[in-house]
């Protein structure tokens, strides 16, 4: 069953008309596909998260082309706002990370800086109002993505030896350490990694939707004749509310933070330290 | 014996969200002590919040990661 079927069939339920809370779970996320076809024995299922992830790719691509498709020395409207989310990039991230080799890098940054943001930004749109970055594959996705730009560019760089010898074995500890240090590094910066850059943005995204739709359901729930329910549902108004511009704040952050993570990455491909 | 035993350390309900609040224990302090240091060094060097600002960020994320994966845990291993 999808999230929305779910909802609207406990949608009767109210404090004191003998239904318990009817607490969302993880099923919330899922959603019935709206249209599926084959193509050689595979079914592909487009889905709301799916349509999403196309609007988002289109908003991005075609916000920045309007910004920078008549470029001009002394910006002006539009050509401002692409300007400064361009120089965010550059210098916040990629120049402080990565130094004056992070020039090269800024592009790919960039897209994942913005791309995410909208994604994650589509949880409190009204009508869209899901995040499509807690559908797990989508940071997987992205993260590999990453994983698959950093390793060979650093075997590229550095040559294969000195990177993963980088990589595994932190100089100035006594040589008996290695044996500990060696499968604790390989475990850490090649396993974990991808999975920890991935899980950060879907965990946050599906916590903050989790929360967000609790406290709605909470607000339809306890809205019901007696005091505590109109206090109730009034304070669980509020705080889904307050949730929401807290949700921005956070949307915008983990879109920071997976850019962030991706030029440290980069940065320990391009720079031999 | 064993049926007291099993009759004391029964544990009933969503053992997950007990799993999740312990999980969020060592993360909660990490991420208070980042936070509280790095609002203390940008009060001592306002001219590097820059480089504090994204420093601290960057530890933020890392030590988040903890409570992150003790929050999917439930849902991966739950049933």
């Amino acid at each position: 069953m999808s999230g929305s079927a779910l909802l609207a069939a406990d949608s009767s339920c109210h404090l004191n008309s003998g239904c318990g809370f009817p607490a969302p779970d993880a099923t919330i996320f899922n959603y019935d596909a709206i249209w599926q076809f084959d193509i050689a024995g595979l079914t592909f299922h487009i889905t709301k998260p799916m349509l999403m992830l196309w609007i988002a790719a289109a908003v991005v691509v075609v916000f920045f082309v309007l910004a920078f498709r008549k470029a001009v020395v002394v910006p002006r409207g539009i050509q401002n706002i692409g300007e400064y989310g361009y120089l965010f990039v550059r210098d916040g991230i990629a120049r402080d990370t990565i130094g004056v080799k992070g020039d090269a890098f800024v592009p790919v940054l960039f897209s994942f800086f913005f791309f995410i943001w909208v994604l994650n930004f589509m949880s409190i749109v009204p009508f869209l109002q899901f995040p499509v970055t807690s559908r797990f594959a989508i940071p997987l996705a992205f993260a590999v993505l990453v994983y698959l730009l950093w390793v060979p560019l650093g075997v590229k760089r550095q040559g294969a030896g000195s990177f993963f010898k980088a990589m595994t074995m932190p100089p100035d500890v006594p040589k008996a350490m290695y044996v500990l240090l060696i499968p604790i590094e390989i475990l850490s910066n090649f396993i974990v990694r991808p999975f920890t850059h991935s899980v950060r943005l879907f965990a946050n995204m599906f916590a903050g939707h989790m929360l967000i739709v609790t406290f709605s359901v909470a607000t339809w729930y306890l809205l019901s004749p007696s005091i505590i329910g109109v206090l109730g549902s009034a304070a669980s108004f509020v705080v889904t509310v307050g949730l929401t511009a807290f949700e921005m704040l956070i949307q915008a952050l983990q879109a920071y933070v997976f850019t962030l993570l991706a030029a440290v990455y980069i940065n320990d491909a391009v720079n031999a330290h | 014996m064993s049926l007291l035993a099993e009759q004391v350390f029964q544990v009933t309900g969503s053992l997950g969200s007990i799993g999740y609040g312990l999980a969020a224990i060592g993360p909660g302090i990490g991420v208070g002590i980042i936070f509280g240091q790095g609002v203390q060094a940008i009060a001592r060097q306002p001219e590097a919040y820059g480089v504090i600002r994204q420093n601290m960020i960057l530890g933020f994320a890392l030590t988040e990661a903890l409570a992150l994966i003790g929050f999917v845990a439930p849902f991966v291993f739950g049933k």
